[in-house]
């Protein structure tokens, strides 16, 4: 479902099994989940992570095939849907509690909860040529969780939030650069992954300690940190 | 340490000397004192320039006055007492009733920069000079009131990202882009001169002091809150 990897000080989280789309899904977030909290005990100062995909899509969103398939009536179907959401909730918590750096290597499509996947992570690489970004639940008539909609105050301005959420925009790389949603984008699969990692070294580098980086991080995102109940500590170690 | 000088209407508040202009008790405590000279003598039409000489506006709190205290426990107590005893200028420069620019020529980092952010207006040297949080760096977090200053004052959640999380040093062309500075200059002489026009420009507007103030803090609600400000409401119509 995923694999981590450590090279030097870099962690590399590669979204694999056989969902071409890379649906999440309650395995495949657990899987995520485990992974970081190997990176997270295997961290030291200078770590960073980068997460990949490979294929047309870098995640499609939630499994909605698992949810009904799982599922024998509409109530059993709302409920594994409830399942997986709060899922998701601690998947946003794993990432956003992680003590390093991370970058989303956004390799093609990404959609809806996979959109929230990628924002989970400080910095946000597209495609240039290929993929979209795309919030598809207003198009399918689905509410959006009130742990996204605090995640998108957190990390996306103003108008350009507007235009993601209530316009069902379709977004694609060189848009996504410009509004400010990703640092930057690159032409192929290649290209955005080797991108990926190079801005994992180059934040490796700066040899941050992770305690303070996570802190420093909760308080970019107060409304967020809240809701997913996580407490601030100050630290005062500095490099003298 | 610091100056107010009071040139026809303008109020212009210098950290003087060729040094850092590091933040500790004393320099606090004479910023306090001279902010409120100009808010005892501010008029309809008056308005506040900060500046510094040197090649720093502000590097930040005086960490070697924290590390004197001569243990890792006494440098933590004299840095929280400094976090703390400044949160009364930022108050102070919130809750000034005339419009407030920091002029920067030279580079302002970590309570520098909060010290500059604090002003209604940025205007920087474009050649010289860096904004820069270094706490990320240097293994520091922030004190709350920091955060507030960035949530409120800085709308582009990239640009607080970029500035807290990844320690950036931005430099004048780019603070303007990204709307944390209101304009840069080339030179010294170019960035004073613009501040004292953009001074005279405001100053022009004749605004009531108290209701600016109100205005102001109503911007930037958490902050105001954080360091201790009330609200209130006014009216008092010019008619």
């Amino acid at each position: 479902m995923c694999s981590l990897e450590k090279r030097g000080n870099l962690f590399i989280l590669t979204l694999t099994g056989q969902s071409v789309e890379h649906r999440l899904n309650p395995h495949l977030i657990t899987s995520i989940i485990a992974a970081l909290s190997q990176a997270k005990a295997q961290s030291s100062r200078g770590s960073a992570l980068v997460t990949v995909s490979h294929g047309k899509f870098f995640c499609n969103g939630i499994d909605l095939d698992w949810v009904n398939a799982v599922a024998r009536s509409n109530q059993e179907a709302q409920q594994h849907f409830d399942h997986l959401y709060h899922s998701l909730k601690r998947l946003v918590l794993a990432f956003i509690s992680l003590p390093m750096p991370t970058v989303a290597a956004v390799n093609g499509h990404v959609a809806a909860a996979g959109v929230v996947l990628a924002l989970c992570h400080d910095y946000v690489i597209m495609r240039r040529d290929r993929g979209v970004l795309y919030m598809s639940e207003l198009d399918k008539g689905i509410g959006i969780p009130e742990v996204f909609m605090a995640l998108f105050r957190a990390k996306i301005s103003g108008s350009t939030r507007r235009d993601i959420l209530l316009r069902g925009l379709k977004i694609k790389g060189e848009e996504a650069l410009k509004m400010g949603i990703a640092e930057a984008v690159h032409d192929g699969e290649e290209g955005v992954t080797d991108a990926g990692t190079e801005m994992g070294d180059e934040l490796a580098k700066r040899k941050w300690d992770g305690e303070v980086y996570v802190e420093i991080r909760k308080g970019l995102y107060p409304e967020l940190c809240g809701m997913l109940g996580m407490t601030s500590n100050v630290t005062a170690t500095p490099k003298l | 340490m610091c100056t107010l000088e009071k040139r026809g209407i303008l109020f212009v508040l210098t950290l003087t000397g060729d040094d850092q202009h590091r933040i500790n008790p004393k320099l606090i405590g004479d910023l306090l004192s001279l902010l409120s000279q100009v808010k005892a003598q501010a008029t309809r039409g008056s308005a506040l320039i900060t500046q510094a000489q040197g090649k720093f506006f502000s590097n930040g709190f005086d960490l070697d006055w924290a590390q004197a205290a001569g243990s890792q426990q006494g440098a933590s107590e004299r840095l929280l007492h400094m976090v703390e005893s400044f949160k009364p200028v930022v108050a102070a420069l919130l809750s000034l009733p005339v419009p407030t620019i920091a002029a920067l020529t030279g580079h302002a980092a970590a309570c520098g920069f909060v010290f500059a952010l604090s002003h209604d207006y940025i205007i920087m040297r474009r050649d010289r000079g860096v904004l820069y949080m270094s706490e990320v760096d240097i293994g520091l977090t922030m004190p709350d009131y920091f955060n507030a200053v960035f949530r409120e004052k800085i709308g582009d959640a990239s640009a607080r990202r970029d500035l807290l999380l990844r320690g950036l040093k931005m430099k004048g062309d780019e603070a303007v882009k990204r709307g944390v500075a209101e304009a840069a200059y080339d030179g010294e002489g170019e960035v004073r001169a613009a501040s004292v026009r953009m001074a005279e420009e405001l100053g022009k507007r004749k605004w009531q002091g108290e209701v600016y103030a109100e205005i102001r803090k109503g911007l930037f609600p958490q902050l105001s809150a954080t360091v201790g400000l009330g609200h209130k409401t006014i009216a008092t119509p010019k008619l």
